[in-house]
């Protein structure tokens, strides 16, 4: 070997150490911030876990609200939170993956599609209590819907719908182009292609999107508090037309309250909600990897 | 008996020109290879008998195609009736992910085909056709997708046949295929034309040589040479023919 390749050689490794030197220490610096996310994260879930654990029984369950901490549940809350959760899915779903859809394959000027998507990306990054205001005013008091539960649906849908249409894009664009090709050489129309091949291939994606943001919305107090989620709900809500409460906004009120059983009170409901949305999180990421690997095969 | 004409037939991506004014007769019942180098426009020319074309978007094109004496680009004809009657089969199989009955029924499905049983014969004929019956009628709801590629193929051309189609046009269909499941679909290619009318977009000269009645060159959007193909590899009468057949 000559002086000359050996030199090149040597600066070679030299190069070879100095990226493996940057690779690691970028590694390292990515574990510690990622460990110190997932320590802050169990930290608080601890904390809350040992207060509110003990008061998870059957009466917090099933009892309503009260001036004496201890025999106050969360019944109505609970049931609040299913209802909004569900009807925020059936809203949101539809118009959104009808909305997606439109936009995805029907929407032919580029410079239109390109304005709404901004558009779209914006609305999903609006703070959350400005959906409130424009909830409060519009169901509330226009539609004339009142501090319901239909109305208080109807608010969140309008936060999540940005995020259904963002996520049914997104999957719509996943399908290959050649199954999309081959149901249009087979004579179909646009409606039957969409419809049978598109639709039904983007589905999952399009699902645990949905999943993701109801699970993000459930978690809201903000808006609830500003179209008006009462404090203290002393029956069941059966109807899309009565008045509610939620989880978070229990939680909130609770939290308000100076005296600490309130406090241990706060922290059981917070753990229901987390198990709630800890479920929703779950389904979605369990229906994405049975789509993913769907899709490989 | 002609079953299909092109007559000075031109195509635009943007502002390229990619097809000069090609005219060309295609007789009933055989089949004809397309050959060329790469990018001399086959596959644009292939997508022009089904409007697939329409698909890509800043695209246009003049001229008329005629099939069965009609021009297939008159306002009033219904494009997706074109394209059950003129099926297609991609250079890479393309059965949808779902199981091998579906595939075959796709086409029976948006005809608005409802009678259950109609449909199962129908599956089995075209199975049949392409002779992939015998090696799945125990797993026709089983995915396509874990069908060998040259099986998955076949079952593209069985999903093609099942709403009778009386052209076939397919580009490059063996290009990902093994030998032995190429040597298949020659055969088959040969026992559809008595049916069906077939063009044949290859690469492969021996494939053109072995399946084709008639062969035409195609040269950076136009047709050089067009005749019959045992004539047409032994004597070819264009330079540039010769040129390309030689493989210089």
């Amino acid at each position: 070997m000559t002086p000359i390749t050996n030199i090149f050689t040597l600066i070679e490794q030299l190069e070879n150490w100095v990226e493996r030197q940057r690779k690691g220490s970028f590694a390292v610096y990515g574990l510690i911030f990622t460990l110190l996310v997932v320590a802050s994260v169990l930290t608080l879930f601890l904390y809350v876990s040992f207060a509110g654990y003990p008061r998870l029984d059957r009466e917090f369950f099933t009892g309503y609200a009260s001036r004496v901490p201890e025999q106050a549940g969360i019944l109505p809350a609970f049931l609040g939170t299913l209802w909004v959760l569900f009807l925020v899915a059936v809203i949101s779903f539809p118009l959104g993956v009808a909305a997606g859809i439109h936009l995805e394959k029907y929407v032919q000027n580029d410079r239109l599609s390109r304005f709404l998507e901004v558009n779209i990306m914006n609305l999903a990054g609006i703070p959350s209590v400005v959906y409130g205001l424009l909830g409060l005013q519009f169901f509330v008091r226009s539609m004339g819907l009142g501090e319901s539960i239909l109305a208080a649906s109807l608010t969140l849908s309008l936060m999540v719908l940005p995020l259904v249409i963002i996520s049914t894009r997104e999957a719509l664009r996943m399908v290959p182009q050649m199954h999309i090709e081959a149901a249009y050489a087979m004579g179909a129309s646009k409606w039957q292609t969409i419809w049978l091949q598109a639709l039904p291939q983007a589905l999952p994606g399009i699902v645990s999107g949905t999943l993701l943001a109801v699970s993000r919305a459930i978690g809201e107090a903000a808006p609830l508090l500003v179209i008006g989620a009462l404090a203290f709900v002393p029956f069941a809500p059966i109807s899309i037309f009565d008045y509610f409460t939620v989880l978070p906004v229990q939680i909130f009120f609770w939290l308000s309250k100076p005296q600490n059983s309130f406090l241990v009170n706060a922290s059981a409901a917070i753990l229901v909600l987390l198990s709630i949305t800890l479920f929703l999180n779950l389904l979605a990421v369990g229906i994405r990897e049975r789509w993913h690997k769907r899709l490989k095969s | 008996m002609v079953k299909i004409e092109s007559r000075n037939l031109n195509f635009w991506y943007g502002d390229n020109q990619v097809l000069n004014g090609i005219s060309l007769e295609i007789e009933k019942n055989t089949v004809t290879a397309l050959i060329g180098p790469s990018g001399c426009g086959k596959s644009t020319y292939l997508r022009l008998f089904n409007r697939m074309n329409e698909l890509i978007p800043e695209s246009r094109h003049r001229g008329e195609v005629l099939i069965d004496g009609k021009n297939i680009y008159q306002a009033d004809l219904d494009v997706y009736e074109l394209r059950k009657k003129v099926g297609m089969v991609f250079q890479k199989p393309n059965p949808f992910p779902k199981s091998i009955y579906e595939n075959v029924a796709f086409g029976l499905k948006i005809k608005g085909v409802s009678h259950q049983g109609f449909i199962k014969e129908k599956v089995e004929r075209s199975l049949q056709q392409v002779s992939l019956w015998e090696e799945v009628k125990d797993k026709l709801s089983k995915p396509a997708m874990a069908l060998s590629v040259g099986q998955q193929q076949r079952l593209c051309i069985a999903r093609a046949l099942a709403v009778e189609p009386s052209i076939l046009l397919m580009d490059e269909p063996t290009s990902s295929l093994d030998p032995l499941s190429t040597a298949k679909l020659e055969e088959l290619m040969k026992q559809l034309k008595s049916e069906i009318t077939i063009i044949l977009v290859t690469h492969n000269m021996q494939q053109a040589k072995r399946t084709s009645d008639k062969t035409a060159f195609m040269f950076k959007g136009n047709i050089i040479e067009y005749g019959k193909t045992a004539s047409f590899f032994s004597n070819p009468s264009n330079q540039s023919t010769q040129t390309y057949l030689s493989g210089q």
